[in-house]
């Protein structure tokens, strides 16, 4: 694909007075096929060809859907550019005014249909009503964290007629007034989020649930929203995801207020750290939801084997979290009884947990893919042992901090759960026995394996051989690993994305220059590595260039050299930790 | 007009012998004393057994009562007539003892008859005392303080004389709590109860006797009031012998009453669904209820707001309700209705299709935030400063004792056209405080200054 890319510049720069351009004669469907391989193969490719001539530059500026401008002020001419952008992203500029919105209006935006400014400060409702103007077909809005919009911005965006996305998250100032002007306005809407919206009340979400009958995702989550509007939200016809995260006032009265209520759209409900129910409650709302996928529970309630026994009437159930609850006698067997169908467990940071009870659980849930043990220090090998024999299908474990399994109990993972793509051993006695068995998991994609002290380079080497597909890797504090086992992984994992290798302090800059040839490296974290220079930091600089998370933090060896090398070339840079232990340094020539 | 035993003491040496013939007639005339019996919200409606002929206001009666000193001779008529009264009582509890055993059956006639001797030993009871509290010289007028004023007995008097009554004669003992929940709620209190037809006596008033301004009367000035304790603060004013605690007490509720049938009312409208003629008659529970229903449904609406010139309202109560309010509109559909409360607004909005919350503009934001601001200070600076003449200046002004009712009249107060005037009302104030000694004219000088404040507003 690169070499398509440097083909066809070159075909027009030698013919540039052919009278039909070559580009032109292809029909722009197929221009654009072409162009989403090669982006896919590498996103950086497609400025090369838009640099290439003019034609090409027209092609590109047809093919581009997504805007994600650095700056807003350039906005007017990238739109100008890109007349067929269907999707602003100004994720990027943090200050947005109402000028800049005015502007996009008056640059003819028709297409566009979705706008992002969740992290955009300084609009109001102005610039609002401008892009209400200017965006007809506007479907998918983000306000999320515009705690400076109130009711007048609310009322601008129910000029959206065609909304079908909408995020007021953190919108603190929206009341009621905002909130019915939406639920009137845009009655085309499918998703809305009110996370946080702490001025909104009962009345405001029974108009929502009255006239946005198409609503199939709504998040009200930390919101003051009580028993009175919960039975009508449950009456939308098509709810499929409803969040109620840490909504205090809904509590077993509420939960058990849905009596003659039956929603058989629902499939996904979040009442996560709902600090007043209880298992009464959660008993008496499953009742209602018979179709339900997805249940999360998490901080909510302790699980009772009577609870756990209601599940029954969602035998559907796919997914169920349960993190930090507790669980009393027989709840988790439960679990085994009632929840068969169950793809998705977890149980992470639980209290409660045995091993009998555990291997009862997995013995019972034959489709098992994914497994969140976490924290859950009681278990021992027993239980690693019955999740590797019941559940040779997962797909991903995580059993961080899991202190009481021993190295054997770790070396079962890798022999018998094979088509592992998720794995977090996160501070266990992991050593270079397990990581061998590992190599057998040739799908694996994501490996944690921080705090894990008594693995080396040697099994590195296993995952760097047989891994091929690893895109994370988490070696956080792993001390006992040097360059010579990051370079196997650099090797042997061409689509590595994210590695972490803080405070591994045997690292050095041949690390880092192995690890350039990684061309998709996003995120590197080397904070507290001290024998990486700024020649290793100009190597990655020079070979990843999609870096865009870079932690050096306690490097002191790196210097302006180094950033030099990153403001050059490592454009898409966005976060970076390193000024607070660098005051030794002057980092003068770095600007982004 | 007067209280209610003055014009019995009064008319005393006229009418014993009317009292003793309609006494004796007791026995073959039973409705009548049913009807005193059952009319304790005036008060002791039997002991004022005069014809009706009375005028019915007692304005002119009042006017002309002499001075009431204890007079040996009055002193004995009454000791005469209550052993007259005993007498009486006497026989017909006789004759009972004597019938009993032989009629068995005729229950209805014994208990007409036991209700007679109640109303009788009510009646002695009430005479008994206000004898004996006249025989003290100390308590020398308490005995007319304590009984019911003039007002009650007034209204008996309508009833007694232009009033339809129906009397039913099955008595439901079980409902008399109701009389006590009956408020100025309003007609709307009353639709939850399922009182059966008959278990209730039924009271309609005419239109006059709803619409009169005053029900209690000062005997010695005339002056009206609307309410019993304004009339006995009032009464204060017209001698020290007023100011014992005895004379400023609530007087006690009558015995009689306590076993009364429940009343509930009607509406002298004929076609109102609270007239009794009508198909889905629903009764009114207390007087008041009555006279606000008149008044709202079928009276003109007189009293107009003063600030947005368009509502009107025949209670006065309700315009001050409205003044509160009015200005401040809180809540806007986009269809241009206004509502005072949210959860009206959204219920709104939910029932019409296209309607959707309107938020104030900037102007209208700035203008409210400055009406609210307003608002908020006026009542309290009402209260604290204005409180206290307020209170004789309503008596005059045809209003209830009310701070909610202070409202309307304390922009006038506030705006500095009608400064003058709110100077001026602290005079009469200042004038009893300094004066007492004035006796019984320090309270005339509110309607003076009442009619003098009329004219400077004008």
């Amino acid at each position: 694909m690169a070499m398509a890319t440097h083909h066809q510049p070159k075909r027009c720069r030698f013919s540039p007075a052919a009278p039909p351009p070559p580009l032109a004669s292809l029909a722009d469907e197929l221009i654009f096929l072409v162009l989403d391989h090669v982006a896919a193969a590498d996103p950086r490719a497609l400025k090369s060809f838009a640099l290439a001539s003019r034609a090409c530059h027209a092609a590109e500026s047809r093919h581009r859907r997504i805007l994600r401008p650095l700056r807003a002020n350039y906005l007017p001419a990238a739109l100008a550019r890109y007349p067929s952008a269907s999707s602003l992203d100004l994720s990027l500029c943090p200050r947005v005014t109402d000028a800049t919105l005015t502007a996009v209006s008056g640059s003819a935006a028709p297409s566009l249909r979705a706008v992002d400014l969740s992290r955009s400060r300084g609009f109001g409702a102005a610039g609002l009503a401008a892009l209400a103007a200017a965006c007809p077909d506007l479907a998918d809005l983000d306000l999320s964290n515009g705690v400076d919009l109130g009711d007048t911005s609310a009322a601008e965006v129910a000029r959206m007629r065609r909304l079908q996305r909408l995020s007021l998250l953190r919108c603190k100032a929206v009341t009621d007034m905002g909130l019915g002007c939406v639920a009137v306005g845009c009655p085309d809407l499918r998703e809305l989020s009110l996370k946080w919206c702490l001025a909104i009340t009962d009345l405001g979400v029974q108009l929502l649930a009255l006239k946005c009958k198409k609503l199939r995702t709504l998040d009200l989550s930390y919101t003051m929203i009580t028993k009175e509007c919960f039975a009508s939200i449950m009456k939308l016809p098509d709810l499929q995801v409803l969040a109620l995260v840490g909504c205090v006032e809904i509590d077993d009265d509420a939960l058990g207020s849905l009596e003659k209520v039956c929603n058989k759209s629902l499939q996904a409900l979040d009442i996560s750290n709902c600090q007043n129910a209880t298992d009464e409650g959660v008993s008496s709302v499953v009742k209602s939801i018979p179709n339900l996928l997805e249940l999360n529970l998490s901080y909510c309630c302790p699980v009772t084997p009577s609870m756990v026994s209601s599940f029954r009437s969602i035998a559907k159930l796919r997914t169920l979290k349960l993190e930090g609850c507790k669980f009393m006698a027989d709840g988790l067997k439960g679990i085994g009884m009632s929840c068969v169908s169950v793809k998705e467990l977890s149980l992470s940071k639980c209290s409660g947990v045995t091993d009998t009870e555990l291997s009862f659980v997995v013995s019972r849930l034959k489709s098992l893919l994914k497994l969140d043990i976490t924290c859950c220090r009681d278990i021992t090998d027993v239980s690693l042992a019955a999740i590797t024999s019941s559940c040779t299908s997962l797909i991903s474990l995580k059993m961080e901090s899991c202190s009481r399994v021993t190295s054997g109990g770790l070396q079962l993972i890798g022999k018998r759960c094979s088509h592992l793509e998720e794995l977090d051993l996160t501070d266990n006695d992991l050593d270079d026995e397990g990581l061998k068995a590992l190599a057998r998991c040739s799908k694996l994609s994501s490996l944690k394996i921080g705090i894990c002290l008594r693995i080396s380079d040697e099994g590195l080497s296993h995952i760097g051989k047989y891994c091929p597909e690893l895109r994370d890797i988490d070696l956080y504090r792993s001390g006992g690993i040097s360059d010579d086992g990051v370079t196997q992984i650099a090797q042997g994992c061409p689509m590595l994305e994210s590695i972490n290798m803080s405070y591994c302090t045997g690292i050095t800059d041949h690390s880092l220059m192995s690890l350039s040839r990684c061309a998709k490296l996003n995120t590197l974290e080397i904070r507290g590595c001290p024998r990486v220079s700024s020649s290793g930091i100009s190597e990655i600089a020079g070979g990843c260039r999609l870096l865009s998370k870079l932690d050096i933090k306690k490097c002191f060896e790196i210097n302006d050299m180094g950033m030099l090398y990153l403001s050059q070339f490592s454009h898409s840079l966005r976060q970076h930790m390193w000024l607070a232990e660098h005051d030794h340094c002057t980092f003068s020539g770095y600007y982004a | 007009m007067s209280s209610c035993s003055s014009p019995w003491k009064s008319t005393m040496d006229g009418n014993q012998n009317d009292i003793c013939g309609q006494s004796a007639n007791l026995t073959s005339n039973p409705l009548y004393y049913q009807f005193g019996l059952d009319n304790p919200l005036f008060g002791m409606g039997i002991q004022q057994p005069f014809p009706p002929s009375t005028s019915p206001f007692g304005a002119s009666s009042s006017t002309n009562i002499p001075h009431m000193d204890w007079k040996p001779a009055m002193m004995l008529d009454n000791l005469t007539f209550i052993e007259e009264k005993i007498r009486q009582v006497k026989d017909v509890i006789r004759s009972m003892v004597d019938n009993g055993g032989q009629l068995p059956g005729r229950t209805g006639d014994i208990v007409q008859q036991q209700q007679a001797v109640n109303a009788d030993l009510t009646c002695l009871i009430v005479q008994l005392i206000s004898t004996a509290g006249s025989l003290l010289p100390s308590l020398k007028n308490s005995s007319f303080l304590s009984h019911p004023p003039a007002g009650h007995m007034d209204m008996a008097n309508h009833v007694g004389s232009s009033s339809s009554m129906v009397p039913y004669t099955t008595i439901s003992e079980e409902n008399n709590e109701d009389t006590k929940d009956g408020d100025e709620g309003g007609d709307a209190g009353m639709d939850g109860e399922n009182l059966l037809p008959g278990s209730y006596e039924l009271l309609q008033l005419e239109k006059d006797e709803i619409l009169a301004p005053h029900t209690h009367f000062c005997s010695i000035c005339g002056k009206g009031f609307k309410r019993d304790a304004n009339l006995r603060m009032h009464m204060r004013g017209h001698g020290d012998e007023y100011k014992s605690p005895a004379a400023l007490a609530k007087p006690p509720r009558d015995a009689s009453t306590e076993h009364a049938m429940v009343k509930r009312y009607s509406c002298p409208f004929v076609g109102c669904k609270r007239n009794k003629l009508h198909k889905n008659f629903q009764p009114l529970k207390t007087i008041l209820c009555m006279k606000n229903h008149y008044k709202r449904s079928h009276c003109e609406k007189s009293y107009t707001c003063s600030q947005c010139h368009t509502k009107k309202f025949s209670v006065l109560a309700d315009l001050k309700t409205h003044e509160k309010h009015c200005g401040h509109v809180k809540w806007l559909c986009s269809c241009g209705t206004s509502f005072s409360r949210k959860d009206k607004l959204f219920a709104h909005v939910a029932l019409f299709q296209g309607h959707t919350p309107a938020l104030p503009s900037e102007e209208s934001k700035v203008s409210d935030q400055v009406g609210r601001v307003g608002s908020h200070q006026e009542p309290a600076k009402l209260t604290s400063s204005m409180g206290s003449f307020m209170w004789d200046n309503s008596s005059g002004d045809d209003t209830v004792l009310d701070i909610k009712g202070l409202d309307s009249c304390g922009d006038d107060f506030l705006s500095t056209a009608n400064f003058g005037s709110f100077n001026f009302s602290f005079g009469p104030l200042d004038e009893i405080k300094g004066n007492p000694s004035e006796g019984s004219f320090a309270m005339l000088p509110s309607e003076h200054f009442q009619s003098v404040r009329e004219k400077g507003e004008n």
